[in-house]
């Protein structure tokens, strides 16, 4: 019984940690630009098959995960040139962001097929650990402390660095701050391109756990609006704590009551939208 | 600016309507009645990998022969499915009320497979189904139109497994399967044999289709302690599957029993040797066959695409085989469609990439069963792939009803996720 | 300032239009195309409804609702679940249930979407969307989970049996007639004018004493019957149910209809269905990268388009020298639009 717990409560708290990773990228570009960026998981897809693509040329994984990274980064560069003139209009700019989404997907089909394909760990990780009777992957372990420490980052960023001090204050009132003379545009395209490096990254640092394959986007997708709405949009804390409450849920969800599974994911997801509308740590707009 | 583009986007959107219903889309003009195929496979979605193979296995039978069979051209138009039976459906409906198909191969996916079934006999239209393999299509929704040429049937591979699982000495098992028709009556046919020797399913787990994370699952397994593990999953959840079964400690430690799709070359061929070489599949189909037809078949197909075939490759392949075979036998005559089908019903081919196959009253084929084993491949192919399924055992001339009597059989629901055929 | 006549000549023409538009879809059977060509018009009348039911949101009360798929396939399922589970055979009683699920489920999520505003509503919308979507997928013992529902029959209506593609074509576009009618009529009546003014100025018209969530939550359930409807048409058409036709992807595609057609105008969705319908046919038939393609289009469209090919319509007309006139709006917002007939 206490396996069960302990392999659930981990298995859970791993694939919490890789949804941070798309969910982080989201609720930057939402909190500051008002984006509701449906194209996220299309980044995390293109990450996982460019990062494989770089593995299967003898890239060394901790080297790939950084290129994979800026890859999808000059990527969502492109694409926010086009948004950017728009992003004013929520309701604009996410339909751009879903016309950006149906081309990556077909684009990644065409580029890298439509075979499932397994992404290897690093070969250091390789092993799984025995905790007692409880066998367990070392990277989905490693995982999580990767994670921990790419939100520890993303927090100091967010309180320490003016950039920073941009994003928050930007996240109030985008007026006020051009008139203090920021370079407000300029944020907007750093942070556009940091979220699109966090999802890229993310991408060949969870692809060892989701694998790559037509689709996995879509999957993503709505498991990283229940993180949002949980955790409140806009907020980074909100995002990892939210990540880590629907992998808990998602997993003990599937081991208890798997015709349900999903449904016990977003009944949270309900209840907050009925209790608390901007999140458990969110602002209220 | 603004105004020119918006013209140019106006002008593209009629120009492609037009293309869309020009002459590309029409077919072959009439001629002497050709036999007009359509070819149904998912390119795009979930599946788009066994399509690819579905269509590669097609092409390499005619490639190899003539498409002009006793005066007959043979005419194949593909269409994709999107791994969704939506878009089959449609698909279909292009294919036989535009394009005016004879006959319909394919889709892959069961649910496809479902959708297109109904559509298919309500306007007569022949459906051929290699990779289908829905038990019902061939037993109580049995139709005259619908016929698994070089197929297969969910629980025709696993009904032997439940006597050679408990001849091994299991007596206790757990299974898993993707919450669908396909892996219901996969596990079902298991089950149903396993527990009438004597066995008993103390698990059954029902994962949902698209499952990446299976430690839930397999917490459970671990929790059971059973002395075999029967699993059914597909495609994308096969990999992941595989993957996490070694890397949670099962492989070394819990006897591994599979429906051929979990270890079937399309998922094998992206996994490192090590999280599949020993596991043991049943399946009517195996790479590694060491026959003459099965080895042919792979050799051309290792040179023509650099990999190995999987199930659906070899069933489109033999299908063309099948079609050749039955067109040869009604002189090309296309134009009666019954003659033809009659045909087609009483081909048998003595020796396949499958072995020896010929189809039941019901549509399904009678063929081999095989009990086979992910290997490491021979140096002649490790250019291609990695692992390949070679064969440990034989049941010859298996058919969809096993030993059971059909009359009898029928009387029993098919399997689902509230019948499992379990003895009591 | 514009004379009275001309309204009434430019309603006259536009009368006479919609009626020539109307027989000459009815002929279309007779006109010997493939049945395939016929069957993508049912497709375009069965869209057309539930694009112009977003329409109503989207257009006319500023809801960009992305849960309008939940209610076409809840529709669908319950009409499938109630002709192959409980032995339903009458085609009303179908309906009549179906549409009442539709709305029972929208007055649900709407307790819930109408908590936030703005992009909380499209979030919110949107993840109910995906609740709905997965029930459909994995409770299997409910829904039949991927492998869908199958093994009805079109129906057999006042002793006509609607099997065939052309019959069934002709009722599903009687049923776009109806449903185009109570759209419009709805849309020009006191309850429409508000929603537009809610779409213009939803705090003036809170401040005017409108109950504004009110009426966002009442045009959000008549929208969800409308989407029900299509959603019947639906399953019969098919004759088969899947959780595609609850799934974002659908919402997104109805949404694209909107959009493309051009919001806040009704016909304007219609055409957008149609274009959508065709043009994804006819791309799959000429490239396997038609996916890509319509994304492209899609993006194209939303950067240079924008209103829609009923904004292209307009900018041709006015090029023309003619005056296009502006949509109505409530009469408390009219005094600062003049253009706006009150």
């Amino acid at each position: 019984m206490a396996t069960f717990y302990a392999q659930n409560v981990l298995g859970g708290l791993a694939y919490g940690s890789l949804l941070f990773l798309i969910a982080a990228g989201f609720t930057l570009i939402f909190g500051l630009m008002r984006i509701v960026n449906i194209a996220q998981t299309a980044f995390f897809l293109i990450g996982v098959y460019v990062g494989l693509m770089l593995l299967n040329h003898g890239v060394p994984f901790w080297v790939a995960v950084p290129i994979a990274g800026a890859a999808v980064a000059v990527l969502g560069l492109l694409i926010y040139r086009v948004l950017h003139p728009y992003h004013a209009d929520e309701l604009t700019s996410l339909l751009l962001t879903i016309g950006f989404t149906l081309m990556l997907e077909d684009a990644a089909l065409a580029v890298w097929g439509g075979d499932p394909q397994s992404v290897p760990p690093p070969p250091a990780l390789a092993f799984s650990v025995q905790l007692g009777t409880l066998v367990f992957p070392s990277y989905w372990l490693a995982m999580i402390g990767i994670s921990l420490l790419i939100a520890a980052a993303l927090f100091f960023v967010e309180r320490r660095t003016t950039l920073g001090a941009v994003i928050r204050a930007g996240v109030d009132d985008e007026e006020m701050i051009r008139g203090l003379g920021i370079d407000v545009d300029r944020a907007f395209f750093i942070v556009f391109a940091i979220g699109a490096f966090l999802a890229g990254a993310g991408g060949l640092l969870g692809g060892p756990i989701t694998g790559a394959y037509p689709g996995l986007d879509g999957e993503l997708l709505p498991l990283a609006f229940a993180v949002i709405i949980i955790g409140g949009i806009g907020s980074l804390e909100g995002a990892y704590i939210g990540s880590l409450l629907i992998g808990l849920v998602g997993t003990f969800g599937k081991a208890l009551f798997p015709q349900l599974s999903y449904f016990t994911i977003f009944v949270p997801v309900a209840a907050i939208m009925a209790l608390r509308p901007q999140g458990l740590l969110g602002k209220k707009r | 600016m603004a105004r020119v583009m918006r013209y140019v986007v106006t002008a593209a959107v009629v120009a492609v309507l037009a293309m869309g219903t020009g002459p590309a889309a029409r077919g072959l003009a009439a001629g002497a009645t050709p036999l007009k195929i359509g070819l149904l496979a998912p390119t795009t979605g979930v599946a788009a990998a066994p399509g690819h193979d579905m269509i590669n296995g097609w092409k390499l039978w005619w490639a190899q022969h003539s498409t002009t069979v006793a005066g007959t051209a043979i005419d194949t138009t593909y269409y994709d499915t999107g791994s969704n039976p939506n878009q089959a459906l449609t698909q279909a409906r292009r294919a036989v009320e535009q394009d005016h198909v004879n006959l319909l191969i394919g889709p892959y996916l069961a649910n496809e497979g479902l959708a297109v079934a109904p559509y298919a006999e309500e306007h007569q239209v022949p459906l051929f189904l290699p990779t289908v393999s829905a038990d019902d299509l061939t037993q109580r929704k049995a139709s005259q139109y619908v016929i698994k040429v070089a197929g297969w049937s969910s629980s025709q591979t696993t009904h032997p497994a439940g006597g050679w699982a408990y001849d091994k000495g299991y007596r206790k098992t757990v299974t898993i399967g993707d919450e669908y028709a396909f892996a219901y009556e996969s596990v079902g046919g298991f089950a149903q044999t396993f527990t009438e020797k004597g066995g008993k399913v103390t698990k059954q787990l029902w994962v949902p289709l698209g499952t990446t994370d299976f430690s839930p699952y397999l917490s459970q397994v671990t929790a059971e302690h059973p002395d075999v593990v029967f699993v059914c999953v597909v495609g994308a959840d096969a990999v992941h599957f595989l993957q996490q079964w070694t890397s949670f400690g099962l492989k070394a430690k819990v006897p591994l029993l599979v429906q051929e799709t979990v270890t079937d070359q399309s998922s094998i061929r992206t996994l490192p040797p090590e999280d599949v070489v020993g596991i043991i599949a049943f399946s009517h189909y195996a790479e590694g066959r060491d026959d003459p037809a099965t080895q042919r078949f792979i050799a051309n197909y290792a040179n023509a695409y650099h990999a190995l075939p999987s199930y659906m490759a070899a069933g489109f392949f033999t299908a063309a085989e099948w079609i050749q075979l039955a067109l040869e036998q009604v002189h090309g005559d296309v134009a009666d469609q019954q003659a033809f089908l009659n045909a087609v019903r009483t081909v048998s081919v003595p020796d396949s990439p499958f072995g020896p196959q010929r189809l039941d009253p019901y549509g399904a084929p009678v063929e081999n069963v095989y009990v086979r084993q992910v290997q490491r491949t021979p140096a002649r192919y490790a250019g291609d792939a990695k692992t390949w399924n070679v064969v440990l055992k034989t049941y010859p001339g298996v058919s969809q009803f096993w030993t059971y009597n059909p009359a009898q059989y029928l009387k029993q629901p098919v399997y689902s996720n509230t019948f499992q055929g379990i003895a009591k | 300032m514009r004379r009275p006549a001309d309204s009434g000549r430019r309603r006259a023409l536009i009368g006479v239009i919609a009626a020539g538009g109307i027989v000459l879809a009815t002929l279309v059977p007779a006109f010997g195309l493939p049945q395939y060509y016929v069957s993508l018009l049912t497709q375009t009348c069965i869209y057309g409804i539930a694009a112009m039911s977003l329409d109503l949101l989207v257009g006319f009360t500023g809801l960009v609702s992305f849960s309008h798929a939940a209610f076409f396939g809840t529709s669908a399922y319950i009409t499938a679940l109630l002709l192959t589970r409980y032995g339903v055979t009458s085609f009303w009683a179908a309906l009549v249930l179906a549409l009442f699920g539709a709305a029972a489920l929208a007055a649900l999520f709407g307790l819930l979407a109408f908590r936030g505003e703005g992009v909380s509503f499209i979030i919110i919308t949107l993840a109910l969307n995906e609740i709905i979507w997965g029930l459909a997928y994995q409770w299997v013992d409910m829904s039949g989970g991927d492998n869908g529902i199958t093994g009805f029959q079109r129906p057999v209506i006042a002793g006509m049996h609607l099997t065939g593609t052309p019959a069934y074509y002709l009722f599903c576009l009687a049923a776009l007639v109806v449903c185009a009618g109570l759209l419009v009529t709805i849309v020009r009546s006191p309850f429409g004018l508000v929603l537009r003014g809610i779409r213009e100025r939803p705090r003036r018209m809170a401040a005017l004493g409108y109950p504004v969530n009110r009426f966002r939550y009442a045009a959000y359930v008549i929208a969800a019957v409308f989407a029900g409807v299509a959603g019947v048409l639906f399953a019969y058409y098919n004759e088969f149910v899947g959780p595609v036709n609850l799934s974002l992807d659908t919402t997104v595609q109805i949404l694209i209809m909107v959009i493309l057609g051009g919001t806040g105008t009704l016909l304007g969705p219609l055409a957008g269905a149609g274009v959508v319908v065709f043009v994804s046919n006819a791309l799959s038939n000429i490239t396997q990268r038609w996916e890509l393609i319509l994304g492209a289009m899609y993006v194209v469209i939303l950067l240079y388009a924008r209103d829609g090919l009923v904004g292209i319509a307009r900018r041709v007309w006015r090029a023309a020298g003619r005056r296009a006139p502006a949509a109505p709006t409530h009469p408390a917002l009219a005094r600062e639009n003049p253009e706006a007939e009150p």
